[in-house]
């Protein structure tokens, strides 16, 4: 293929490294030595993800785990534009502002749909795999190209305007790839089977209501637990729903699937764990709390759960 | 005895320690206590590390939104929705809501996101509806809540549309779960019976966000009077 998911973590790669140069000069930053490697390795962990050996990758995240342990991850200043050029510049571009944001989405989706199997000669054009992520990484580089034009930008200021955001972000941009590494040592050490035998010890089995419920539960937090309704579902599905929904009340699996996954998604809204929808959003968003964004899905999460719980027993009586 | 970990995982995350050292130590013990050699635990941490990547895909949209960001988006997000009357917060989260879970229904699930859309556009457009309803000085309290609702809807929207399309890693890994074992499953079937709890998400959350509305009327009431003897 033309384009691989590979060149789009070398574009996240070269924007982490190429703003870590402008950490390690910044004289606001008490700790820019540390703040700086913090991102650089960051960086190189992008661009060069598929080249470094595994072991030689560990110990570079452990690395980076320990700057942020040792308290050596600070921000600094970012020579950001005052409200007054904002103001001018706003009056000068006005709705025009919108058009590059737009882009992104509008080009994202031209991508996903237009070029899916899209070949010149023999090859795809982009990573069919991958489709989604290259579409996007595609997109925000074009709409970036009309961004620098529209504005008159030096190519330098949207990286250091990426700079202030990540920096924004901090720690919390790496958490979602520790939790899933996190998922993997769990699964491999075999938490998910412990977990489901715990549930299926507790669960009265000849009551259809209580192992819907334990089902839709045990997904839920089970998904809490590792921060992600993929890992939970083969675990509690082949430890619940196969012998006993399936097994014992013939549920249609049909049923139970769609509607057990929903019940581990209430999950995914309820925990930190799931750093990439709950704890990136709240830094992105300056919260002071980051499990804000939790705080306020928690009542939706759990009124959906009972909805899902209530869905599953009724279809199934 | 594997179960430590996720001990680990829950305390920490109680008592407020960083989350990342938190994940890291849990990792390191879980695996030691599954007489998993050093060697092997760092390696699955470099490798999982690495497959993972995409979950840093929002950098690639750093540099365009930090851009435009500069030259005033948000300014000119808010000040776009303070020229409509019947914008409210509640009611500019619950569109994008929709759009949302709209666009993931079709398997459009790129339509949004938190770093390109929620934090340039949504968080500031509902803010800015807030600003024009009560005025200018809003509690910093409010905002953040505000935000955090905006962020909400994103997730809410993205999870409980996806599932009604076929095509979506979710269907595509049940049916191979069932297939492996053996169970007649039918991802159309499956993508069905997601609908009743989609209508359902968005009808509760919907709701909530009409509550929102409510709960900021009684909450910066005194705020809009304020701003109107300012004469703003």
């Amino acid at each position: 293929m033309f384009i691989s998911i590979e060149a789009v973590y070398v574009f996240l790669g070269l924007i982490t490294l190429f703003g870590s140069l402008y950490t390690f000069r910044d004289q606001k930053n008490p700790r820019r030595v540390t703040s700086g490697l913090f991102y650089f390795l960051y960086g190189v962990t992008l661009l060069l993800g598929s080249v470094i050996p595994p072991f030689v990758m560990g110990l570079l995240v452990i690395v980076m785990v320990i700057i942020v342990g040792a308290g050596g991850l600070k921000t600094g200043s970012y020579g950001e534009a005052s409200s007054e050029e904002r103001h001018e510049s706003r009056n000068r571009l006005g709705n025009r502002l919108f058009l590059p944001a737009l882009l992104i989405p509008l080009i994202t989706i031209l991508g996903t749909t237009g070029l899916k199997e899209v070949k010149i000669g023999e090859l795809f054009i982009l990573d069919q795999k991958n489709i989604t992520l290259v579409s996007l990484a595609i997109a925000t580089l074009i709409s970036l190209i009309v961004g620098i034009a529209m504005t008159r930008s030096r190519p330098m200021t949207p990286i250091k305007e990426s700079r202030r955001l990540l920096e924004a972000i901090g720690w919390a941009a790496v958490l979602p790839q520790m939790l899933a590494t996190l998922g993997t040592i769990f699964t491999s050490a075999g938490v998910g089977t412990v977990v489901s035998e715990w549930v299926s010890a507790i669960i009265p089995t000849h009551s259809l209501f209580w192992v819907v419920f334990a089902y839709c539960v045990g997904m839920a937090m089970f998904t809490m637990i590792m921060g992600n309704a993929f890992a939970a579902f083969p675990v509690m599905t082949a430890g619940i729903a196969v012998p006993l929904l399936i097994g014992q009340f013939g549920v249609d699996a049909n049923h139970l699937a769609a509607i057990g996954m929903f019940a581990g998604y209430c999950g995914t809204l309820m925990t930190p764990m799931a750093a990439n929808f709950n704890i990136v959003p709240a830094a992105l968003l300056d919260l002071k709390d980051k499990n804000h964004v939790i705080r306020v899905q928690v009542p939706t999460a759990l009124i959906l759960l009972c909805f899902n719980i209530a869905l599953l027993y009724f279809i199934s009586l | 005895m594997v179960m430590i970990g996720v001990a680990i995982v829950i305390i920490g995350f109680i008592v407020r320690l960083n989350p990342l050292l938190v994940v890291t130590v849990a990792g390191l013990v879980t695996g030691l206590v599954a007489k998993q050699s050093l060697y092997d635990i760092i390696e699955q941490f470099g490798k999982a590390f690495t497959t993972n990547r995409y979950m840093a895909i929002f950098i690639a949209t750093l540099p365009v939104i930090g851009l435009l960001e500069r030259f005033g988006l948000r300014e000119q997000a808010e000040s776009v929705v303070a020229k409509v009357k019947a914008a409210t917060t509640g009611r500019i989260i619950n569109v994008y809501l929709f759009i949302r879970e709209l666009g993931a229904v079709f398997g459009l699930t790129s339509i949004g996101g938190h770093a390109q859309m929620v934090r340039p556009l949504v968080a500031p457009m509902a803010e800015g509806a807030a600003e024009a309803k009560y005025g200018k000085d809003i509690p910093d309290n409010i905002r953040q809540e505000i935000r955090a609702h905006s962020a909400a809807a994103d997730n809410i929207g993205l999870f409980f549309g996806e599932d009604v399309f076929i095509a979506i890693g979710a269907i595509l890994l049940m049916k191979g779960f069932f297939d492996q074992n053996n169970i007649p499953a039918d991802p159309l079937q499956m993508a069905m019976w997601a609908i009743p709890t989609a209508i359902a998400a968005f009808v509760v959350h919907s709701i909530r966000l009409q509550m929102l509305d409510r709960s900021l009327d009684r909450r910066l009431g005194k705020a809009k009077n304020k701003s109107a003897e300012k004469g703003e």
